[in-house]
């Protein structure tokens, strides 16, 4: 007679066990893999997988002059295609000493704020999404088109524009920019309340989100959380307030901070910044001078040889870019510290002990986009 | 503290560092084996107070590579650049400091990714991008891509 064989029932409740998810998760918004050690649906730990979408834009940039660079760029956090082109052109015109004239500099301030609403925008919209709320998907849509309206008139494209050159703009803006950009003002201030009425409000999103992955302002220093997500936890880090660049040293506005360091602070802060924006905005539209939209520059531009960084504040948080030069056309090694490889490493960190669902919380406040984290 | 003073005090830290000239941030080259006690005299002495690492990046410099560390101090206000550079090439290896600031951990890893550059002690040294049996560091000067044939 056959022998029977009791094989051990495992028992999920105890033992720790993993799961994917990821690569085509929804809430990973993109390609990332996150390797989940859970106990019950308790998060253990944590391993993301990033690489999905690497393609080697360092090692690219290496065999590219500086005003291609600047194409690879928009590629990196799409999302904030912009004020990526800022730090590469900003850190040209510092090499080389340039002068944009001051017409340059309001332009690609108010260009840049107007990336950073619709930015958040898109954040919460998908946010909205990851909590279960559809109609916050196609509200956030619905405005984030008005401002991809005012970048298509202006700038002929509307994701990846690759405006910004080294020593200026592309071209000028088309004559209807400050209207359209007053008008949208005007209407986003009536729909961000809208904003607030269907979700900062709602109370099954404030109890998925108070106290549910926190993070102290110590280790979002340490982990170099940086952006809304840093300044959720009281990290000071507007690199527009503490190393000023365009005219933001003209403009009037608050870093604000918040304390609790949870996914509903973060949270409140873009909702906060997207009012702060509007209100650079107001301030800068009226007050655009007239002159040149671009320096002259060389037509091959060389950086003389040395090191270079330059910081920007990116919709997700610091952007820095830094360069080794030796004196050629094409730079020797380039280098972005990219706001969400950072973020994305502190990820581990907040998620230890949560539930399973609040992973996708946690996830949707951080706001990664995985092109940027890869690059 | 201004940038003579930090200078000073740097140098009272490590005196064998070497002083570069630089525009934008004070750079000091630092011997590989003092980086890891530097680094936690930077974050918690409370007169230098380096606690955010901002950028960490890995140069291949040829006959040496490099592990270039941006920090800055949130409380003081003062930045600083420090370089690391490996005595071979083939086989260099730093001291890790993600025990001192904790992104270093991601950064460590793409660096050894792309560059060859090995970390010790640091607590989960796999490739980040690349997959395992990749061969060869794509940002070192001397990798040949055997794929993409197209030179530009």
């Amino acid at each position: 007679m056959k022998e029977v064989i009791n094989l051990p029932v495992k028992n999920i409740e105890e033992e720790e066990y993993h799961i994917n998810m990821g690569p085509q998760h929804p809430s990973t918004h993109g390609v990332l893999r996150l390797v989940v050690s859970l106990q019950g649906e308790i998060v253990k730990s944590l391993k993301p997988h990033c690489g999905y979408i690497h393609r080697g834009i360092e090692k690219m940039c290496e065999k590219d002059t500086y005003p291609q660079i600047i194409h690879l760029t928009d590629r990196m956090d799409y999302l904030s295609a912009h004020i990526n082109n800022h730090a590469v052109c900003l850190l040209v015109e510092k090499a080389l000493e340039v002068d944009v004239p001051e017409r340059v500099k309001y332009i690609r301030t108010i260009v840049d704020e107007l990336n950073r609403i619709a930015s958040h925008q898109l954040w919460w919209c998908s946010f909205g999404m990851d909590m279960g709320g559809l109609t916050c998907f196609f509200y956030g849509l619905r405005d984030r088109e008005k401002i991809l309206d005012i970048f298509e008139e202006s700038f002929g494209s509307r994701l990846l524009h690759s405006y910004y050159t080294p020593g200026g703009l592309m071209m000028d803006i088309h004559p209807n920019f400050q209207k359209g950009v007053k008008d949208f003002i005007k209407y986003f201030r009536k729909k961000i309340k809208d904003y607030d009425d269907l979700l900062t409000g709602n109370i099954i999103m404030q109890l998925r989100t108070k106290g549910v992955g926190i993070i102290s302002k110590e280790d979002a220093i340490s982990y170099g959380v940086t952006g809304p997500s840093g300044r959720a936890s009281g990290f000071a880090c507007d690199v527009r307030k503490h190393h000023p660049y365009g005219v933001y040293d003209k403009a009037d506005f608050k870093e604000i901070l918040g304390t609790a360091g949870d996914t509903f602070e973060r949270y409140m802060m873009r909702m906060y910044e997207m009012r702060e924006s509007m209100k650079i905005l107001e301030q800068l539209i009226d007050n655009i001078p007239a002159g040149d939209y671009a320096a002259k520059m060389k037509a091959v531009i060389k950086l003389p040889a040395g090191e270079y960084f330059q910081r920007v504040e990116a919709a997700r948080g610091e952007l820095g870019v830094y360069v080794v030069s030796d004196g050629n056309k094409t730079p020797y090694r380039m280098k972005f510290r990219s706001p969400n490889f950072s973020n994305l490493s502190a990820l581990d960190h907040i998620s230890r002990g949560v539930k399973i669902a609040d992973l996708v919380a946690i996830g949707g406040s951080l706001d990664y986009v995985i092109p940027d984290i890869d690059r | 503290m201004d940038q003579t003073a930090l200078k000073e005090r740097i140098m009272g830290l490590v005196p064998d560092a070497e002083f570069l000239e630089n525009k934008q941030f004070l750079t000091f080259v630092i011997p590989a084996e003092k980086m890891h006690d530097l680094a936690f005299k930077l974050k918690f002495e409370t007169d230098l107070a380096f606690d955010f690492l901002f950028c960490l990046s890995g140069v291949d410099m040829v006959k040496f590579l490099e592990v270039v560390y941006h920090l800055e101090s949130t409380a003081n206000k003062h930045q600083l650049e420090l370089k690391v550079r490996t005595a071979d090439r083939e086989n260099g290896a730093v001291d890790t400091v993600c025990d001192v600031w904790r992104t270093a951990e991601f950064h460590e890893r793409e660096i050894y990714d792309l560059l060859g550059i090995r970390f010790n002690h640091h607590p989960d040294l796999r490739r980040l991008f690349l997959e395992e049996d990749w061969k060869g560091h794509p940002l070192r000067k001397d990798y040949v891509d055997e794929v993409n044939i197209v030179e530009l």
